[in-house]
C-alpha cells in the first residue's frame, strides 16, 4: 500500500494511486517548519531555562528565557495556523529580541562568549529564513487595487434588476392580497414556490 | 481517474486515484463535466471542520452524465442522462425526506453512529465533506459515485449549459433557502452579510422574492460591485459603520430580515475587536468558529425579525448575545440546504430566463489547476469569486 491514507478508506472508495501537484507551496512548507521549530525551541527554553542560561553564560536570566519560551510557543502556534503572516511577523520581532538579549552576553568577561556568538549566528540564520517566508506570504496575500475587476455588469437577471424586482413585488403583493381575501393566514411554509 | 484530494491543512493535490464503482443497486456513476469550488470547501482546506481524513476527495458542487447505474433505479435514471447532483444525499423514503427536510435525511449518512454522538442525531450524508456526514468521495474528480442516485439527482435539459445549471446542486438553492426562510414581505429590508457566491445568490433570491430593499455587506470591492449589479445597496464595512448605515436605511428601526452568508471564518480586522479575540481563541482551540456576523445580526435586527443562517458553522461559538436575541423576539432559521425542496422551482426560473446563475463564475480552469485555484479563491486574488473546474 503506497499511501497510508488509503488504510482509512472504505473498501470500495477511490484510493490514491499517484500523488500530484499540491496546493502547499515551498514557502508554506518553510513556514510550517519554522512553526514547529518555534514550538520545539519554546518548549526547551521553558523547561530547561537553567541549562540554556548556563550554556550562554547568562545565569540569573532564567525567568526571561522562560518568558521567551512562551513567546516562541505562541509564535509557533500562530505560524502553523492559517494566519501565517501574523505568526511569521511575531517571529521576526522575537528574533530581534533574541539578538538584543544575546548581544548582552557577548562580552569579554563571559567565559561562554563563544557559545553566545554561535547562538547569535544561528538566530541570524533563522531570522533570514523568517524574512524569506514572510516575504513570500506577503506577496501571496496582498491584493493590489490594479488587479481588481468590476462586476457591475453581472446582474444575473435577463430582464434587468428593476424589471425583475417589479415583477416579484407584484406577484408577492397579489399573493398577499389573495390570502387576505381568502381569510385568516395559514401557517407559512416559506412559500417561495408560489411566488 | 484524476481527483482533487485532501491531504491535510492547506494541502490539496490533484492525485490519480482508483475509479469509483457501483456499490449498491441504487448507485450510479457519473462522468463529471463541471464542478466548482465552494466557500465551504475552504473551511475543509483550512481544517476547521472536524473529521476529515487524508485521502478524502473534495467537492460537492458537480454535474455530469450518467455512465453506469445500479439495478434499482426504478426508471428514474438511465445511462446518458445529464444530471446535477445535490450536495445533500437523500433517500427519499425516510420521515425527514417525506417532509422535504432532505439535508437531515435519516438514512444516507453511512457514519450514522459518529454523527449521532457528535450532533445528537444524524444528518444526511454529504459529498466531499467531513466523515461526520458520511465521508463520501466528492465530485472534484473525473467520475463520481452517486449513492441513492434514484433520488439524489436533478435532471437538466440539454438546452441549458453546464454553467447555467451547475449551481442548482448547492449555492443557488442555498441562497434561495436563506431568503425563503425569511418569509419576505413586500415591506422588508433584507440584509445579507457576505458577498461571496452564496451571498450573491441570496441577494438575487431576495430580489426575486419581492423584498423592498436588499442590502449587502462585505469589504471586497469587486464582490460589492457584483452585489450592486444584482440590485443590492452595498456597505463596505471597512469604510463605514454597518450599524449607522442600516439604521439610516431603515429609519432607525433596523432590518426585518438578516442573513449570514459568511459562516465560521468571518473577516478579522482591527476595527472589530471581537474578531481579533475570536481568532486568538480559534488558534488555541478555545473556540472553533468566529461568530462576529451572528453577533452583529442580533444587534442590528429589528425586534420580531428573522435571522437566517446559510453560512456554515462547524462547532462551538462564544459570546453570542442570547439576552438581546431573546428580548427582541428574534427567530433563528438555519441548516444545510434541503436542495431537492427547491430545485424544481429554481430550474423552472432558469428555463424561463428569470435568472442565469452563471453570472457568478469568474474563473474556469482544468482540474489539474484546482490546487492552485483553492489558494486564489481563498486569497481572493485576481478578483476571484467563483471557480468552475472542468475535469
Amino acid at each position: 500500500m503506497a499511501f497510508p491514507s488509503n488504510m482509512t478508506r472504505s473498501e470500495r472508495d477511490p484510493k490514491v494511486l499517484r500523488s500530484g501537484p499540491s496546493s502547499l507551496s515551498s514557502s508554506d512548507r518553510l513556514a510550517r517548519n519554522l512553526g514547529w521549530f518555534s514550538i520545539d525551541l519554546g518548549i526547551v527554553e521553558f523547561i530547561a531555562a537553567e541549562k540554556v542560561t548556563g550554556a550562554l553564560g547568562m545565569r540569573g536570566k532564567e525567568n526571561l528565557v522562560r518568558a521567551y519560551g512562551i513567546r516562541e510557543i505562541a509564535s509557533g502556534v500562530m505560524t502553523l495556523s492559517v494566519d501565517k503572516r501574523a505568526g511569521l511577523n511575531s517571529r521576526i520581532a522575537g528574533d530581534a529580541l533574541d539578538i538584543a538579549t544575546l548581544a548582552t552576553a557577548i562580552r569579554p568577561e563571559n567565559p561562554k562568549r563563544d557559545n553566545a556568538v554561535l547562538a547569535m549566528l544561528m538566530v541570524a540564520g533563522v531570522t533570514l529564513l523568517d524574512f524569506v517566508a514572510t516575504g513570500a506570504h506577503t506577496v501571496r496575500h496582498i491584493r493590489h487595487s490594479g488587479e481588481r475587476r468590476s462586476y457591475s455588469d453581472r446582474s444575473g437577471f435577463a430582464e434587468g434588476v428593476e424589471a425583475s424586482r417589479a415583477t416579484a413585488r407584484k406577484k408577492l403583493g397579489d399573493l398577499r392580497t389573495s390570502s387576505v381575501n381568502e381569510g385568516p393566514p395559514t401557517k407559512k411554509t416559506s412559500g417561495a414556490d408560489s411566488v | 481517474m484524476r481527483a482533487l484530494v485532501w491531504h491535510g491543512k492547506e494541502d490539496i493535490r490533484c492525485d490519480t486515484v482508483t475509479d469509483p464503482e457501483i456499490e449498491h443497486p441504487r448507485d450510479a456513476i457519473i462522468k463529471v463535466t463541471s464542478c466548482a469550488i465552494c466557500g465551504s470547501d475552504l473551511h475543509l482546506f483550512h481544517n476547521f471542520i472536524p473529521a476529515m481524513k487524508p485521502g478524502d476527495i473534495m467537492g460537492h458542487e458537480m454535474m455530469g452524465e450518467v455512465v453506469e447505474t445500479g439495478s434499482e433505479m426504478n426508471g428514474s435514471l438511465k445511462k446518458g442522462d445529464r444530471i446535477v447532483v445535490p450536495f445533500t444525499i437523500n433517500c427519499g423514503d425516510c420521515d425527514q425526506c417525506k417532509r422535504g427536510n432532505f439535508s437531515v435525511c435519516e438514512r444516507t449518512n453511512r457514519n450514522k453512529e459518529m454523527a449521532d454522538k457528535a450532533f445528537g442525531h444524524t444528518t444526511a450524508g454529504l459529498f466531499g465533506y467531513t466523515h461526520l456526514t458520511g465521508g463520501y468521495p466528492g465530485g472534484q474528480a473525473e467520475y463520481l459515485r452517486v449513492p441513492f442516485a434514484d433520488k439524489t439527482h436533478i435532471k437538466v435539459p440539454d438546452s441549458l449549459t453546464d454553467e447555467q445549471v451547475l449551481f442548482l446542486g448547492d449555492i443557488f438553492p442555498t441562497g434561495w433557502q436563506a431568503a425563503a426562510q425569511c418569509d419576505i414581505e413586500p415591506t422588508d429590508t433584507v440584509v445579507v452579510w457576505g458577498c461571496g457566491p452564496v451571498g450573491q445568490m441570496t441577494i438575487r433570491s431576495a430580489v426575486l422574492l419581492g423584498a423592498k430593499q436588499v442590502v449587502a455587506i462585505d469589504c471586497i470591492p469587486e464582490r460589492l460591485s457584483m452585489a450592486e449589479a444584482g440590485g443590492a445597496i452595498t456597505i463596505n464595512f471597512e469604510h463605514e459603520s454597518v450599524v449607522e448605515r442600516l439604521n439610516e436605511l431603515t429609519d432607525g428601526k433596523g432590518p426585518e430580515k438578516c442573513i449570514d452568508a459568511v459562516g465560521l471564518e468571518s473577516h478579522v480586522s482591527m476595527g472589530q475587536p471581537d474578531t481579533l479575540l475570536d481568532r486568538a481563541k480559534q488558534v488555541v482551540m478555545l473556540e472553533s468558529d468566529r461568530p462576529h456576523v451572528l453577533r452583529e445580526m442580533i444587534y442590528v435586527c429589528r425586534p420580531g425579525g428573522i435571522i437566517s443562517i446559510p453560512g456554515v458553522y462547524g462547532g462551538l461559538v462564544d459570546k453570542i448575545p442570547m439576552g438581546p436575541a431573546m428580548n427582541k423576539s428574534l427567530t433563528f432559521r438555519m441548516g444545510q440546504t434541503h436542495v431537492r425542496r427547491w430545485t424544481d422551482d429554481l430550474l423552472r426560473r432558469i428555463e424561463e430566463g428569470q435568472i442565469d446563475p452563471s453570472f457568478v463564475i469568474t474563473h474556469t480552469v482544468g482540474l489539474e489547476e484546482g490546487p492552485e485555484m483553492y489558494k486564489v479563491f481563498r486569497d481572493k486574488k485576481d478578483s476571484c469569486i467563483k471557480v468552475v473546474l472542468k475535469p
